[in-house]
């Protein structure tokens, strides 16, 4: 059995200094009916750690993460007080610089691994082609590293799996050949959006083991986009809830369950629980207030 | 006797050396007024048991009865009537050119059922949508209210059986909470009987009494939820569906390999 | 004072036909006839923001109009002919100048819209739903059916559709009905193999699926479910093909196997004017302008229909 080294030296070193520092970000969209705001004025950090951004559809967390990774629909109009990674500011960055961040130092994982990688090429040639494109390399040393890349996300056949297409692999597999592919380059920040949500709930979680794994021994910073709260308590370190394009309650993982915001106690209670039985499920009565209501954190209470 | 006898169904696709057996030797009994769910994971066979019983795919063998109707491959205008099905997709399941009128007409008419202008009004009332929602078009409805329009499709000729095939696993977990308390809430006031298939083991726990767990075509076994409930499941399987649904779990995802082969399976 | 109240909220939309936008622009609407109808509306609103596909109509309606009014339009009589006045150049007398026999050019390529329109509605008329029909069965049932009726349509795709069209007016002997006979021949297998790619992927769609559970007939899913799934793409292709017809039927006239003379086809008297063409450039210039002019304007239409009717920009 593949075993990941944990705890590397650079896991440690200078673990809260904040890897995606964001203020005050905005998207909107222009539409015939007038400005549509998706996201409106969110700030947060994220330091080498797994932060869960909760919420409903159209809650605007899709487009965070794009956002921060400039990869918005070109309608859409961002702006933000500050976008750093690792201090570098990310507005001042023209479209050929972000290219290179983009891979290089950030990456994304979307739900369904079949829409994002290329059909017609080899899984294995496209895990080296992502790695050919950031470092200066051999082809021949793209495919060695290619190859413990698959080793890395526990694919026990890595000289077999190189060689398959897209379609031949389970969905399972082919997230993890886009974590492989994702992480190749060494980025310092990951972006996962709905990252298991396409997988049944037993290969969910070995995904989300070599995620982890990932995270912790390299040292990355994780934003992990996820409607699923079950998922995201267990499995992140720090939530933050989105509501109608805001962040309405930031909370540590373990403290979900006792959230504060109206909001997150709503989605919680409306969540069927297997140990715990009712005869109706309570429905969320949505607040007008909550739209633009102060973000509510436990420490501050 | 029991309202839905299933005996020994199975279904393949494809045919010779080459043939899946999609579903393989299943016999599954539901009584009148029932909730009964079938869990299982993507390609185990569930929905295409659902499908099956519901006469959407005739190619199957054995035997299936429903409120003492015998049903063959093909079935008449009344065992259509019998059993009505809801679909996952709320987004696919309408048709994009048809009025949410439309809709509920069309079976209306089939079925040579009169006053459907009382009749359509009632059926979008009951699902909890007004009249102002008559004469819009399914893309002008959210998903949750595409799902009451479906619902109220398949209720409105008055069928004894409900298959609901991952009805809510498509919406918000706020809608879905409201979805499942209106399909509970029908359930009671139609006297209807449910065959609920989903993936999601909670929702299932909510919603059913007793449930059967599929994998691989099989049926591995049936409890009630009250038994799967006191950690009474006797398939290691189960057992771990039941654990993986509370989230994530270190532990569980180490020992999960030695479980769980069918990852290195090409699909 | 409670009238006031009426009359303020009137006061809001006073100009004329505000009822009717507010009508068609009702949040809610009260009626199949109006939810039909804001759909139409909102289609006309995303046509009229494509500037070339407008271009593209107002062509259209003029030929309509020209078809229309041609009495009225045309200053001469296209038939009748004065070999006094015989190959004379645009003038104000004869604006587009004359032929080989004195008739008026101008007259003659206003009635030719009236043959053009002819040609172009009813081959329309025939293909369509022809291609529409054999398209959706095969689709739909699959099997022997649809290997027996692909095969047909094979056959017809595997000419060239002038060379079909020859052939066939060759059999059926020259002239403007057989003309749109040999056309619809050689149109409607495009027609039958785009409603059955339609079809294939409507067919295994879950409303499809729901209408089949509530007991509908083959017939009413074809009829009802599946044809209006493939109606915007028939009718976008129709619009693009209408250049081509267009095109095959001045093809025709051209060599003599379409209209016959003295009937103004656009086709025949460029074929005509060919002969001239050295000396008399307006002979063959005026026809030839009229071919290009409204086969562009119907592929405009076309292009600017095809972004209205895709279902995927609602």
């Amino acid at each position: 059995m593949t075993m990941i080294v944990l705890g590397s030296p650079l896991a440690i070193a200078d673990e809260s200094a904040p890897i995606v520092s964001v203020r005050n970000l905005r998207v909107a969209f222009d539409t015939p009916h007038g400005a549509v705001e998706a996201v409106r004025g969110i700030s947060f950090d994220i330091a080498r750690e797994k932060v869960g951004i909760v919420g409903e559809s159209g809650s605007g967390k899709s487009m965070t993460g794009r956002a921060i990774l400039r990869l918005t629909p070109p309608k859409a109009r961002v702006s933000a007080e500050r976008l750093d990674l690792h201090g570098q500011d990310l507005r001042a960055l023209d479209e050929r610089a972000m290219r290179l961040v983009r891979g290089r130092r950030m990456s994304m994982i979307l739900q369904d691994p079949r829409y994002s990688l290329n059909p017609v090429v080899r899984v294995g040639e496209q895990i080296a082609e992502a790695y050919l494109v950031h470092r200066r390399v051999s082809r021949a040393e793209a495919r060695d590293k290619a190859r413990a890349m698959l080793e890395t996300v526990r694919i026990r056949h890595p000289d077999r799996v190189y060689e398959l297409y897209p379609h031949e692999v389970s969905g399972g597999m082919g997230q993890r050949v886009m974590i492989a592919m994702m992480l190749i380059a060494e980025p310092e920040f990951l972006i996962a959006d709905e990252p298991t949500s396409a997988l049944d709930v037993t290969v969910r979680l070995q995904v989300l083991a070599i995620l982890d794994d990932l995270v912790q021994s390299r040292g990355l910073g994780l934003m992990f986009i996820s409607h699923d709260l079950n998922l995201v308590a267990t499995f992140c370190d720090r939530v933050l809830i989105m509501y109608a394009g805001r962040i309405v309650e930031t909370c540590p993982a373990a403290e979900l369950r006792r959230a504060r915001h109206g909001y997150t106690r709503g989605l919680l209670e409306s969540l069927p629980r297997i140990d715990k039985r009712r005869d109706r499920l309570p429905v969320l009565e949505r607040d007008p207030a909550w739209r633009d209501a102060p973000a509510v954190s436990p420490r501050e209470g | 006797m029991p309202l839905i006898d299933i005996r020994d169904l199975r279904v393949s696709f494809g045919e010779g050396v080459g043939a899946i057996r999609a579903v393989d030797a299943v016999s599954i009994t539901i009584e009148e007024g029932e909730v009964y769910g079938l869990v299982g994971e993507s390609g185990c066979g569930k929905s295409t048991l659902l499908r099956a019983l519901a006469g959407l795919n005739p190619n199957w063998s054995g035997a299936m009865t429903v409120a003492g109707q015998i049903l063959g491959p093909r079935r008449s205008t009344a065992q259509y009537k019998l059993m009505q099905m809801v679909f996952q997709d709320p987004y696919g399941s309408l048709h994009p050119r048809h009025t949410i009128d439309g809709l509920l007409a069309e079976p209306l008419a089939i079925h040579a059922i009169g006053e459907s202008d009382r009749r359509i009004v009632e059926a979008l009332d009951r699902v909890g949508l007004d009249a102002s929602f008559r004469f819009r078009y399914p893309h002008q409805l959210s998903g949750g209210q595409r799902q009451r329009v479906a619902i109220a499709r398949a209720l409105i000729v008055e069928p004894r059986v409900l298959l609901l095939d991952e009805p809510t696993s498509a919406l918000d977990v706020s809608i879905q909470a409201e979805v499942l308390n209106l399909l509970d809430d029908l359930r009671r006031s139609q006297k209807l009987t449910y065959l609920f298939v989903s993936h999601d083991l909670a929702v299932v726990t909510h919603m059913c009494r007793r449930i059967g767990v599929m994998r691989a075509g099989r049926l591995l076994e049936e409890m009630t939820v009250d038994a799967l409930l006191a950690g009474g499941t006797t398939h290691p399987y189960t057992r771990h569906l039941y654990r993986a649904s509370a989230g994530y779990d270190r532990r569980l995802a180490d020992t999960a390999e030695v479980l769980d082969d069918s990852d290195e399976e090409i699909a | 004072m409670p009238t006031s109240v009426e009359t303020q909220t009137n006061a809001e939309s006073p100009q004329p036909g505000a009822g009717i936008r507010n009508w068609l622009t009702a949040e809610i609407p009260g009626s199949a006839v109006q939810a039909r109808a804001q759909r139409a509306y909102f289609g006309w609103i995303r046509f009229l923001r494509n500037p070339l596909a407008v271009v593209g109509l107002s062509v259209i309606v003029l030929l309509v109009l020209a078809a229309v009014f041609a009495p009225w339009i045309a200053t001469h009589d296209p038939l009748v002919q004065n070999l006094a006045t015989r190959l004379q150049p645009p003038s104000a007398e004869h604006w587009f100048g004359t032929d080989q026999l004195g008739r008026d050019l101008y007259s003659r390529v206003i009635y030719g819209a009236r043959i053009t329109l002819y040609i172009v509605l009813l081959v329309t008329a025939l293909v369509a739903p022809i291609g529409l029909l054999i398209g959706t069965l095969a689709g739909y049932y699959g099997g022997a059916i649809d290997v027996a009726l692909m095969r047909l349509t094979d056959i017809f795709l595997a000419f060239p559709g002038l060379v079909l069209a020859l052939a066939f007016v060759a059999a059926l002997g020259p002239g403007l009905e057989n003309a749109v006979i040999a056309i619809s021949l050689t149109n409607w297998p495009g027609f039958a193999r785009l409603a059955r790619a339609e079809t294939l992927i409507v067919r295994s769609s879950d409303y499809i699926a729901a209408s089949r559970l509530q007991g509908a007939s083959s017939g009413r899913i074809v009829g009802m479910h599946i044809v209006p799934m493939c109606m915007p793409s028939v009718v976008v292709r129709a619009t693009l093909s209408m250049a081509g017809v267009i095109l095959t039927a001045a093809g025709l006239g051209f060599l003599g196997l379409g209209a016959q003379p003295p009937s103004p086809e656009w086709g025949a008297m460029l074929s005509s004017g060919r002969r001239y063409m050295l000396d008399y450039w307006w002979m063959a210039t005026f026809p030839g302008l009229a071919i290009v002019l409204v086969s562009l304007a119907f592929n405009l239409f076309g292009d600017g229909l095809r972004d209205v009717l895709d279902p995927r920009n609602e």
